[in-house]
């Protein structure tokens, strides 16, 4: 259902706060898209796989330590599992992950594409 | 059986109370009915604590909150004796007429004091010196007296000089054996007693024989003593005690030689259907006057009672207190019995120390080890050195080092795990080792889990000690670091952003933290922003440190939908409001309940509903009611004088004139009030974090209740206060929480945690100690001036009213996860399986 290739806009960046995020529907999906403090968008799967509800974009943003590396995280607003933006694996659960998007920030419009493969 | 069972107690002293505690906590109750039958006209109190009556009053001493079990299947009746048993039938007649059948009974009678036969003993101005009356009697007789003498230099005896002293008497003791406190103490111990005693001024006679009570026109004058008169306007016996045991003997049960219900090691009579526990049983011919063997007995036989196999052998008679402010301990082979003991001894007579060590070769044949000892004038060392005895350890090198006086430190010298550490509740170290390992972060919560030190207290710094050193060991600094990105708690985070007045996030963790932040510390760095400094909680930079409901000012549900509470102050609404409320959740089909707050929710909003549900609030005069927030909640009222019967004061305006003070006040947790017009709480204020009750005279101020996981009654502050002085106090109380209290630690735990508890908060708020009333004053009166409805103003404000879409690029498209179906005629919430698709062609926005 996802379609490649093709780019979504789904708002300006100036519509997302610093740390904080959006849900966007792209090709009938929930995204939810997350601006982190150094103005990097990332786009993940909006549904909240522990709580089967599509909260995510709602989330807290912030950073946890892992092995020396700063992880960009947003916490499920439910109950607060955390989730890598990076790659939407659950820190507090290998077992877990949410889709990723493709995204990139063009002329200050936020830009989503295809659902990126699971690794 | 389908027939439920009955246990009949007789006596509700202190063992009583501890055998119904551990029936109900055991379950026993699953399967018995309780009957306790008291004599005393009050329920059990901390007969050990007795002397503090004087000073602290009788609640001081209950064993019971509201003179109730929270069981519902045990009975108390006070102020009726037992007065027969009738051993064949299975019945106990009762002084007040009744007779009751039993499956089970539990003698618990206690002990009385016993009264030599002396002539005159029953002179007006005589007393003993067992019960909260006793202590009645002699406090009103010593009014009017100016000598008293007590009959008996043992530990009651002394403990009830130090009692006439307080009431201001010229106090004498007289002891028939050559020292005082002969059954604890060697002559070395004696005299050092006898020298700080003197020392404060009572005259001690020792070797003396009471000959006669002297008495003119029926009133007590004085004491002949073999060796002369003493002139007394007050007697007071302490020569001992006699367990209570006629009941028995009246029924044929067999007594030991000494008195005392003979009981096997389950603490079972003769009669199998029979039990006796604390001081009036005499388990192995033994009757022990102390309660920590009394406490053995209670759980032995509720053990007993659901086929335990626990035994009671002998007790450990271990002794310390602190009589006229003198150390004085006894424990284990004091008077140095054991075949091949040794005594290490050290006298300082200038100082009125006395300190000895019964030792023993170690059955290992390498060192020591500990039989015994006594102290008197400094007994810290105490704690450490009597669990020593129980375990089989070896004594360091020099053992006199632990008495010496620079030994000063709680040492535990890595005792065993079996060792007992607290004996009142015989809680062994591993006990206490394994709360700390369940969870328990500090001593005052291995007290609350264990009750290690919940009695008389000897045992806290070793267990305060045991807690420390194991974190210790486990590297764990009692850290109470607020998350990765801070070093700091809660506190210090404050304090940290007043003395540099930040006003954002940003600043704080640039000067203090690390990384951007987690779900951790952002909350609780956004309440104390807003506490400070004010600012709405969705202005820029704010919002997107709150935690999921304050962030769209509404609780998050399971689905993804959300409730709305709005405030109805005290509990006390219009019927246009009601109206209203009931219109709105119509219109937008939401379900409603009336909350355990005295308010409305109406639950399924979608997001991006909010505005317009506020909107219609707002214009019908409502405003937002915080369920979201970390923040002041209900403050819930009865309806008071205004219609009540009994109300005594206007309950329900105070509690509006309250929720509309504190109402929308960030704190480190929810807060909750409740105000009642007398009494009867209605309000159930005792249960809140502040709770208002009215008096004839004005106010009673409780803090620091909670209802939730683990609930605690309110406890007394202040009484009598006029309106504001109470606010007064509100305002201070709640400021000092906000700035001190952990991350989401309720007022509760928060009082409990303070260095001196209650009483801390006593001297900050009601004597103002710290100095500090007035400034806390002040951030309150900001925090009421600075105060704007959060939804009114978010309306007002289209850039935070942006955020209210369900999609940023499809703001009309309702989230599909979000599904309902019916129950009882309303909206519930449906599970969805997996993300939902949604089919329908959507127009994306395109870029502008
Ligand atoms: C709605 C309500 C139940 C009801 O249907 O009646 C309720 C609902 C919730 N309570 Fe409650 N509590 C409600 C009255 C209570 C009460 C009774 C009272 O306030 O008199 C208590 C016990 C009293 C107390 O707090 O001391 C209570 C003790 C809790 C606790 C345990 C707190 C504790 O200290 O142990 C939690 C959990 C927490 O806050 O961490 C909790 C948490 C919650 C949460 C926020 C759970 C959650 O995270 O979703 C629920 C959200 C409500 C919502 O979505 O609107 N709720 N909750 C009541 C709202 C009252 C109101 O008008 O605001
Ligand atoms: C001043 C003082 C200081 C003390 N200090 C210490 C101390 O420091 N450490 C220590 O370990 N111990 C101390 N004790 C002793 C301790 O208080 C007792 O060991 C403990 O109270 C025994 O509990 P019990 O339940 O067996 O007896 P009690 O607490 O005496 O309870 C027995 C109850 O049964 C009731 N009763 C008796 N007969 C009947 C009947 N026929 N029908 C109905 N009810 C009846 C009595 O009225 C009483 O209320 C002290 C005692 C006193 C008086
Ligand atoms: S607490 Fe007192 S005044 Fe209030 S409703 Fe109950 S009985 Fe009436
Ligand atoms: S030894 Fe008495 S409370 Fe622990």
């Amino acid at each position: 259902m996802s379609g490649e290739g093709e780019w979504v806009a789904v708002c300006g960046i100036d519509r997302i706060d610093p740390e904080g995020g959006v849900a966007a529907l792209v090709h009938g999906e929930a995204v939810a898209v997350i601006r982190t403090y150094d103005d990097v968008v990332y786009a993940l799967s909006n549904y909240d796989p522990f709580s089967h509800a599509s909260v995510l974009a709602r989330g807290i943003v912030g950073t946890r330590t892992l092995d020396g590396d700063e992880v960009p995280f947003v916490a499920s607003p439910m109950h607060k599992q955390a989730f890598d933006l990076r790659t939407g694996q659950c820190l507090d659960d290998e077992a877990v992950s949410v889709p990723t998007y493709e995204v990139r920030v063009s002329e200050g419009q936020v830009l989503i594409g295809g659902r990126r493969e699971a690794t | 059986m389908t027939h439920r069972q009955r246990i009949v107690v007789l006596g509700h002293g202190m063992v009583g109370h501890r055998f119904v505690q551990a029936a109900c906590e055991r379950g026993l109750t699953e399967t018995y009915d309780i009957v306790v039958v008291g004599e005393e006209p009050r329920t059990a109190y901390d007969r050990v604590g007795l002397t503090s009556f004087f000073e602290k009053g009788a609640d001081a001493l209950a064993l019971l909150v509201d003179d109730t079990y929270p069981d519902p299947r045990v009975r108390l009746m006070t102020g009726v004796e037992a007065t027969d048993v009738d051993l064949a039938e299975r019945t106990v007649a009762l002084s007040d007429g009744e007779s009751i059948g039993y499956d089970q009974l539990v003698l618990a009678t206690g002990s009385a004091p016993f009264v030599p036969p002396v002539p005159g003993r029953d002179l007006e101005g005589c007393f003993v010196y067992r019960t909260i009356e006793d202590l009645e009697r002699i406090r009103e007789a010593s009014r009017e007296a100016s000598t008293g003498v007590v009959i008996g230099g043992g530990l009651l005896g002394l403990e009830a000089a130090n009692a006439l002293v307080q009431l201001g008497l010229d106090t004498h003791v007289v002891e028939m054996a050559p020292r005082l406190m002969p059954a604890q103490l060697d002559d070395g111990g004696g005299t050092a007693l006898l020298r700080h005693i003197e020392g404060l001024g009572l005259h001690v006679h020792t070797d003396a024989r009471t000959e006669e009570v002297v008495g003119a026109e029926g009133r007590v004058r004085g004491l002949r003593l073999a060796e002369g008169e003493i002139e007394a306007d007050v007697v007071v016996f302490s020569a001992g005690i006699r367990p209570r045991d006629q009941l028995a003997r009246a029924a044929g049960l067999a007594v030991g030689e000494r008195g005392g219900v003979v009981v096997d090691h389950q603490c079972r009579t003769e009669d199998e259907h029979v039990w006796a526990i604390g001081e009036c049983a005499a388990p192995g011919g033994i009757c022990y006057g102390l309660v920590a063997p009394g406490y053995t007995m209670a759980e032995v036989t509720v053990d007993a009672m659901l086929g335990g196999e626990g035994r009671f052998d002998e007790a450990d008679m271990s002794t310390k207190l602190k009589l006229l402010d003198v150390d004085v301990a006894s424990f284990g082979d004091a008077f140095a019995t054991t075949p091949g003991a040794l005594e290490l001894v050290f006298a300082d007579a200038v100082g009125g120390l006395y300190k000895k060590l019964v030792v023993a070769d170690h059955p290992s044949g390498q060192g020591l080890r500990l039989l015994g000892g006594i102290l008197v004038g400094d007994a810290s060392a105490y704690g450490s050195l009597r669990p020593m005895v129980a375990s089989d350890l070896a004594l360091p090198e020099n053992p006199e080092e632990l008495i010496l006086p620079a030994g000063r430190a709680v040492a535990d010298v890595g005792l065993p795990d079996e060792a007992q550490v607290c004996s009142c509740n015989d809680v062994t170290k591993g006990a206490i080792l394994a709360a700390t390992d369940a969870g328990c972060e500090d001593a005052a919560c291995v007290t609350r889990c264990t009750r290690a030190g919940s009695t008389c207290g000897t045992c806290k710094p070793l267990v305060k000690k045991i807690v420390e050193d194991h974190f210790a060991e486990q590297g764990k600094q009692v850290d109470r670091s607020l998350c990765e990105h801070f070093p700091l708690t809660r506190q210090e985070l404050w304090d940290v952003v007043a003395v540099h007045g930040y006003t954002s996030f940003d600043e704080v963790v640039e000067a203090h933290g690390s990384g951007r932040g987690c779900d951790l510390c952002k909350p609780a760095v956004a309440s104390i922003l807003a506490t400070q400094v004010g600012q709405h909680v969705l202005g820029r930079g704010r919002r997107t440190l709150q935690d999921t409901n304050d962030a769209y000012l509404a609780n998050l549900q399971r689905n993804g939908s959300y409730s709305v509470v709005p405030r109805v102050p005290g509990g006390e609404i219009t019927p246009e409001k009601l109206i209203a409320i009931g219109e709105v959740a119509r219109d937008f089909g939401l379900y409603t309940k009336i909350t355990g707050g005295q308010r409305i929710d109406m639950f399924g909003a979608r997001m991006e509903q909010l505005p317009a549900i506020w909107r219609r609030l707002v214009d019908a005069g409502m405003e937002s009611g915080q369920a979201y927030g970390k923040a002041l909640r209900t403050v819930k009222s009865c309806v008071g004088q205004s219609w009540c019967r009994y109300g005594v004061q206007d309950s329900t305006s105070l509690a509006i004139e309250l929720e509309l003070r504190y109402r929308g006040l960030r704190s480190p947790h929810k807060v909750k009030a409740g105000v009642s017009g007398c009494a009867r709480e209605c309000a159930e204020a005792r249960s809140k974090d502040f709770g208002v009750i009215a008096t004839e005279k004005g106010w009673n101020l409780y803090v620091a209740g909670n209802g939730g996981y683990n609930p605690v009654h309110a406890q007394l502050l202040a009484q009598d206060l006029d309106k504001q002085t109470l606010i007064s106090y509100i305002d201070r109380f709640l400021m000092y929480y906000c700035r001190t209290a952990d991350r989401l630690q309720r007022t509760a735990p928060w009082v409990a945690s303070l260095d001196g508890g209650l009483e801390r908060v006593r001297e900050v708020v009601v004597d103002d100690s710290l100095g500090l009333g007035s400034e806390l004053e002040a951030a309150m009166a900001r925090h009421v001036g600075d105060y704007v409805d959060e939804w009114q103003a978010t309306l007002e404000d289209p850039e935070k009213l942006a955020r209210f879409v369900s999609f940023v690029n499809a703001p009309d498209v309702p989230d599909a996860n979000i599904t309902f179906t019916q129950e009882r005629d309303q909206t519930t919430p449906a599970d969805s399986e997996g993300p939902v698709v949604i089919a329908a062609e959507i127009s994306v926005g395109a870029p502008q």
